[in-house]
């Protein structure tokens, strides 16, 4: 993240140089606006979506009296922030078909994972009660049914597939008649994905869609994808029709700006985003975490899934009973400090947290702080890691030797341990009982 | 159809914009001044070139303009040839007869690598080289099947696992079967993986560790397959790649139709890794050495 300046950052800049003026002028508004400019287009927000905005929010700037605030930066990242989540909207339901039967199409460019957003929806909505059939009517892409095949049974729903069949809307009859002999109440399709939005495609995806007559017709698009999306997006919604999209590939470190452009020109809504591999990474949009995310200014909620992702519940439920039975050991605190490396780098994590990202800079975090812990306690008998009590000078010398560590090291473990054994006594986890947000708490024991 | 007109047909939609916009701006006088000039900068961002090579590019141009006062269309699209050309480097991927050549694809999701592995398989087996590929992707569903289907086509051999398997094995089984048969060619197709994933860039560094060790000898060029709709995160992909397996060459995909194929500017200015392929189309004979001149040429208007 370090390669793209934030927009705080970058208007940080400019406001230092203001510092010591007397009053900042419509020329400074100007050079902020730039810089706004700038962020957004880095984010790959859509050229003219940038011009309109950056209008609307000097306007804005020049109406909340940004000139008079003592921070005047602040003020203007607020404003642009609000602006985002303004234009990208609220969380939007996927339609339900009041006939009992739901058909929706997915479709887009190649390799923007269609399929994939298909299994996934598929398993989105088995877990809502529904009863879906998945239907591949790709007859280009070599083995794409047979790879939307195997993920619906990954994900145990329903599905239809013809590899020998060469048209789409034959498969797409068939798949039809399929899911409503397997008293399916809704019908998902993975179409093909082609280079480009060519005549070709839409004539196919018009057959298709008079054949299945789709409730929504869900255009699937790439996080990462540049300024070409709202020409793309515009192409399907004139040709065939668009009811909303789903953005795949979050879970890496684009910023997605494309979202914003298509959400603007088309004004259709982001239903849901894809945010990792496993079939259950599919999740609601949501336009506040996303409007950061284009910013550059952290992503606190994803900071949070991420630590839910690596904690393993039945380890956090092992912790948890432990420290009702007061037996938090050593052995524990290991456990978890390898479940926090689990998360991935400090540095990535700490990056996420907002205001602080930028203020790393390229600072080294020391990663080995946590090595070095896990070392002295593997340097511990078993005796001593359950019973921390009998940890004197003679054995913490031991411990130091044996872990290439100093006793001063040993001592702050030691610390470390009974602080965290304190903290938890704190929050109630010790002993207690009572409280009941503990079940999702990421870091188990962990005082965070 | 000529190499060039392949270039040209893929980046028609590029150029004809590059082309409106300088229209555009030198109508009237065909002069310059500086609120043009950040138009200009503004229509190489819209063309995903990425900040940084347009606003360096459109610098150059200032420069030249204060030090010859020529602020003349010609010029202007002089020294933006010049600029972007110097942030691109391109080398063409030679085979040796006799010896092998191990082609490792790497790159995020749903950019291409099985299809471009299935072009390269084709190319060099019509120039009669012995070429095999390894199916190292046994992550995602029915991959391994979609890159035997192309071996068949192509007729080559395919060397897989199940899925789920290994793929550092997978790359040790095909390396051995390689050196057994005299292979000259051997191109491994990684899954798609986005460049955040500590554990999974941790897996490429240890197939390229397999590589080097079980194939010393083998000449080894890491190819980073970028699709030309990606945005500013191709930068950040380029770096990230390039950290945990030593990249040799990227190549821009799916160039044709609706990208418009800045990011090759960026990435190569950003990485200073040459580009050595581009796809042109979706036919086999469209994926093409990167030519610089050519690829300018299809996307800047003519002076």
């Amino acid at each position: 993240m370090a390669l793209f300046e934030n927009l705080s950052s970058r208007l940080g800049r400019i406001v230092d140089a203001m510092r010591g003026k007397s009053r900042v002028t419509e020329k400074d508004i100007k050079s902020m606006m730039r810089e706004i400019r700038l962020a957004l287009l880095e984010a790959d927000v859509n050229y003219r979506v940038v011009k309109d905005l950056t209008d609307e929010i000097s306007e804005k700037a020049k109406g909340a009296d940004v000139l008079e605030s003592l921070t005047p930066g602040q003020q203007v990242v607020k404003i642009v922030h609000e602006s985002l989540i303004d234009i990208l909207g609220t969380e939007e339901k996927l339609a339900v078909s009041p006939s009992g039967f739901t058909v929706f199409m997915l479709y887009g460019l190649q390799g923007t994972g269609k399929t994939t957003a298909a299994a996934k929806l598929g398993l989105y909505l088995k877990e809502r009660g529904k009863r879906p059939m998945l239907v591949s009517v790709d007859v280009h892409r070599p083995a794409a049914q047979e790879q939307l095949r195997v993920l619906a049974e990954q994900a145990g729903v329903e599905c239809y597939i013809n590899p020998e069949e060469k048209s789409a809307a034959v498969i797409a009859r068939q798949g039809l008649k399929r899911a409503k002999y397997m008293m399916c109440d809704t019908m998902i399709v993975d179409t093909a994905g082609r280079m480009t939005v060519d005549e070709e495609l839409m004539r196919e995806l018009k057959e298709v869609d008079a054949v299945v007559n789709p409730d929504e017709r869900l255009l699937i698009v790439d996080a990462m994808i540049g300024q070409e999306a709202v020409a793309i997006a515009e192409a399907f919604d004139q040709q065939i029709g668009l009811d909303g999209f789903i953005m795949t590939k979050l879970d890496g470190d684009a910023r997605g700006g494309a979202a914003l452009s298509i959400r603007r020109m088309t004004g259709k809504p982001i239903k849901m985003v894809g945010t990792g591999e496993k079939l259950r990474d599919l999740e609601v949009f949501h336009p506040d975490r996303l409007a950061s995310r284009i910013l550059g200014m952290g992503d606190v909620l994803t900071l949070i899934e991420k630590a839910s992702d690596a904690f393993d519940e039945k380890q956090a439920q092992k912790t948890v009973e432990r420290l009702k039975a007061n037996t938090f050991t050593m052995q524990d605190m290991l456990e978890q400090l390898e479940q926090l490396q689990g998360m991935g780098s400090m540095k990535e994590m700490i990056s996420m947290i907002p205001g602080v990202g930028r203020r790393m800079g390229d600072i080294e975090v020391d990663e080995r702080g946590l090595i070095r812990t896990r070392a002295i306690i593997q340097s511990m008998t078993v005796h001593e890691r359950e019973n921390p009590k009998v940890l004197n000078a003679s054995r913490r010398r031991r411990i130091a030797s044996g872990s290439g560590m100093t006793v001063q090291d040993v001592n702050r473990v030691v610390r470390q341990y009974d602080d965290m054994l304190k903290l938890m006594k704190q929050f109630g986890v010790l002993g207690g009982g009572k409280r009941k947000r503990r079940k999702r708490s990421p870091f188990g024991g962990f005082g965070f | 159809m000529s190499i060039f007109e392949k270039f040209k047909r893929g980046l028609t939609k590029t150029r004809d914009f590059m082309a409106a916009q300088f229209n555009r701006l030198a109508a009237g006088f065909g002069r310059f001044d500086d609120d043009m000039l950040d138009e200009l900068e503004m229509t190489l961002i819209q063309a995903d070139c990425g900040i940084t090579a347009s606003t360096e590019s459109i610098e150059a141009i200032r420069e030249h303009i204060r030090n010859t006062g020529d602020d003349s269309e010609p010029a202007v699209l002089g020294v933006l040839h010049e600029t972007l050309s110097s942030m691109l480097t391109e080398r063409k991927l030679t085979l040796e007869r006799g010896t092998l050549t191990i082609y490792l694809m790497v790159g995020v999701n749903g950019t291409g690598k099985t299809t471009t592995s299935a072009k390269l398989a084709q190319r060099a087996k019509r120039e009669q080289y012995r070429v095999m590929m390894a199916a190292a992707d046994t992550f995602r569903a029915a991959a391994i099947d979609q890159l035997k289907v192309w071996g068949e086509r192509t007729q080559t051999a395919v060397i897989a696992h199940e899925m789920g398997s290994d793929p550092a094995a997978v790359v040790f089984d095909a390396i051995q079967s390689a050196k057994a048969r005299g292979t000259e060619l051997l191109i491994v197709d990684t899954a798609g993986r986005l460049h955040t994933k500590k554990n999974l860039m941790e897996e490429l560094a240890k197939i390229r560790r397999v590589i080097d060790r079980e194939a010393p000898d083998a000449k080894i060029e890491t190819l980073l397959v970028i699709d030309a709709t990606t945005g500013q995160n191709g930068i950040i992909q380029a770096r990230a790649f390039n950290e945990s397996v030593p990249l040799t060459g990227i190549v821009i995909t799916k160039l044709d139709g609706n990208a418009k194929g800045g990011v090759a500017i960026a990435v190569a200015r950003e990485t200073k890794l040459p580009i050595v392929l581009a796809g042109l189309g979706e036919g086999a004979d469209d994926l093409q050495d990167f030519d610089r001149d050519l690829f300018l040429k299809a996307i800047l208007p003519e002076a």
